[in-house]
């Protein structure tokens, strides 16, 4: 089984589950750090409490974190095609990750931001801070750690996520794993991407965890 | 003297889900330029609510605040803002920002008025130096002792000169020795830079110590204001006598007998007037409770003394005591 087709299949296989994963997480920032945000902002005890927005939100990262990403990925083809073309590959895959990755950011973020010491907040608001300047210099950048402790855990949700897309055509790891080893009975090839996905997932959460251990200035 | 603080009838209601609390109910207090106030109470008395209602971090429910002849209740957000950036505030919790370093944090209201960084930098040096702090610049908090942190609070709170400053239990989380020192800068701030001070504690002792004037704040009341010299001197509420004779509770076994309190304002501490007085009258006195310090030569503080049985020397001693200008306070029944 070693020749160079199939090893240039699992490099390939590699590189793409990476492109998946990181473009996923990285949307799923884009939308799901806003949401979690406005989560802790217009909460109860927020800086600028609304019920009605918080309820909205509340709700919709909800509804979709309750339901399993393979129906998702199947409920969301319309979209999919609408917004890359295709329902199938890598790229089409990234909609619905993106989508499944956004709400779960989201509370993700607002735990994170809920860890801040109020009386810090209370500190910078006594000083004549505006919301922005509260949001961004003292929420986020208090709280830096514990996001990319959250975001490397998201990144290793997401990897997992992408594997299992594979299961419609999603291409990577996840992919070749079902193709080859599930379909073709070829079980060692199968054994290699898990080996392969075990090692992405080690890389990102050590990548993760080194960043954030530097960044964090609360330890001697 | 002008106030620069201007409290009327303030109240304030919380109101939770299935009750109501009325943490303050209607308090007038004017606060002059340059002097240190104390705002003392027992925990829960709303002192605390009531700083807080002084840069409106907390709305009041009802009256108003005048700081500088503005009154807070007709400003918008962004006034507010700008008005906060010339009241500083410290807290018990120092409140700093963890993953800034200690330079960086003073720096930070700075970045709120929009001061260049190079400016910035520099004033934040020279604050640092003033609270004594300029080799730890690029250290992080988490590697301060608690008092080096107030003093970075303190910097910080300096850095747009304010001209209030408000303390929020600051002394509270802190050791009797720090506390000292960090009062000492306090009031070295304020006659250095004509900083108006408004201290809010629970400790009689932080008032004594730098306070110009002091308001006790009971159950969300007033309950008596004036001089630190006055209140301390003679105390009218309850609640005043309560905060001011805070009396070690071993005292009170010794109680039953005859006991005075003496207050001691303008002696000078050169003088031993107790000795003296035992001396003269050649009869023991029990003394209960002494709390005396020397304050530019005079001695401030109260003592409480058990006098001897026999009347005639227990007279004496009351004459010997008010022939020295002190004042005697008999104390029908002593008990803390």
């Amino acid at each position: 089984m070693w020749d160079n087709a199939t090893i240039m299949m699992l490099v390939e296989g590699t590189f793409v589950t990476l492109y998946m994963t990181l473009v996923s997480t990285f949307m799923g920032y884009v939308l799901g750090l806003p949401m979690g945000i406005a989560l802790v902002i217009t909460a109860p005890k927020g800086l600028r409490p609304n019920k009605i927005i918080y309820k909205i939100l509340d709700v919709i990262v909800n509804i979709v974190r309750s339901i399993p990403f393979l129906i998702l990925l199947i409920m969301i083809i319309p979209l999919t095609r609408i917004i890359v073309g295709k329902s199938y590959g890598p790229t089409a895959t990234i909609v619905p990750l993106t989508l499944a990755a956004a709400p779960f950011i989201a509370r993700m973020v607002e735990s994170s931001l809920l860890e801040v010491d109020h009386g810090v907040i209370e500190a910078a608001q006594s000083m004549g801070a505006n919301l922005w300047t509260i949001i961004w210099k003292v929420m986020l950048a208090e709280s830096r750690t514990s996001l990319l402790v959250n975001a490397t855990i998201a990144l290793g949700t997401i990897l997992g996520y992408s594997a299992m897309a594979g299961a419609v055509g999603g291409g990577g790891l996840g992919d070749i794993a079902i193709r080859y080893g599930y379909y073709r009975y070829q079980t060692d090839i199968m054994l290699v991407t898990v080996v392969l996905l075990v090692l992405l997932v080690q890389l990102l959460q050590y990548i993760g965890m080194t960043i954030s251990k530097k960044l964090d200035k609360r330890t001697r | 003297m002008e106030p620069i603080i201007q409290i009327k009838n303030v109240t304030k209601t919380f109101i939770g889900k299935d009750n109501q609390v009325e943490a303050l109910k209607g308090i007038s207090l004017d606060i002059n330029k340059g002097d240190i106030y104390g705002i003392i109470g027992m925990s829960g008395a709303g002192k605390s609510t009531l700083v807080r209602c002084l840069n409106y971090l907390e709305k009041p429910t009802t009256g108003t605040v005048v700081v500088e002849d503005q009154d807070l209740s007709t400003l918008t957000e962004a006034e507010l803002r700008k008005v906060r950036t010339g009241i500083a505030m410290i807290f018990q919790h120092f409140n700093l920002l963890m993953q800034r370093s200690v330079l960086d944090n003073v720096c930070f209201p700075m970045e709120i008025v929009g001061v260049k960084k190079q400016a910035a930098r520099k004033r934040a040096m020279e604050l640092l130096e003033i609270v004594g702090l300029k080799e730890k610049a690029d250290a992080y908090p988490s590697q301060l002792s608690g008092g080096q942190k107030q003093r970075v609070a303190i910097a910080r709170a300096l850095a747009n000169t304010p001209k209030i400053l408000l303390c929020d239990e600051a002394t509270s989380a802190l050791d009797p020795t720090t506390t000292k020192e960090i009062l000492k800068l306090l009031q070295d701030i304020n006659k250095q830079y004509g900083i108006t001070i408004v201290i809010i504690t629970h400790e009689m002792a932080v008032v004594q110590e730098i306070c110009s004037h002091v308001a006790i704040i009971d159950a969300g009341e007033l309950a008596e204001h004036g001089t630190v010299e006055e209140v301390f001197s003679r105390p009218q509420s309850a609640a005043a006598r309560k905060l001011v004779f805070m009396v070690d509770p071993k005292a009170k076994e010794m109680s039953g007998k005859r006991c005075i309190r003496i207050v001691f304002t303008e002696n000078s501490s050169f003088e031993p007037v107790i000795a003296n007085m035992v001396l003269e009258c050649k009869a023991p006195v029990n003394i209960l409770l002494a709390d005396t310090k020397d304050i530019g030569g005079i001695a401030h503080g109260q003592m409480i003394l058990q006098l001897p049985e026999d009347e005639m020397a227990a007279n004496k001693m009351i004459h010997y005591l008010q022939e020295r200008k002190l004042e005697v306070e008999e104390l029908k029944d002593y008990v803390g």
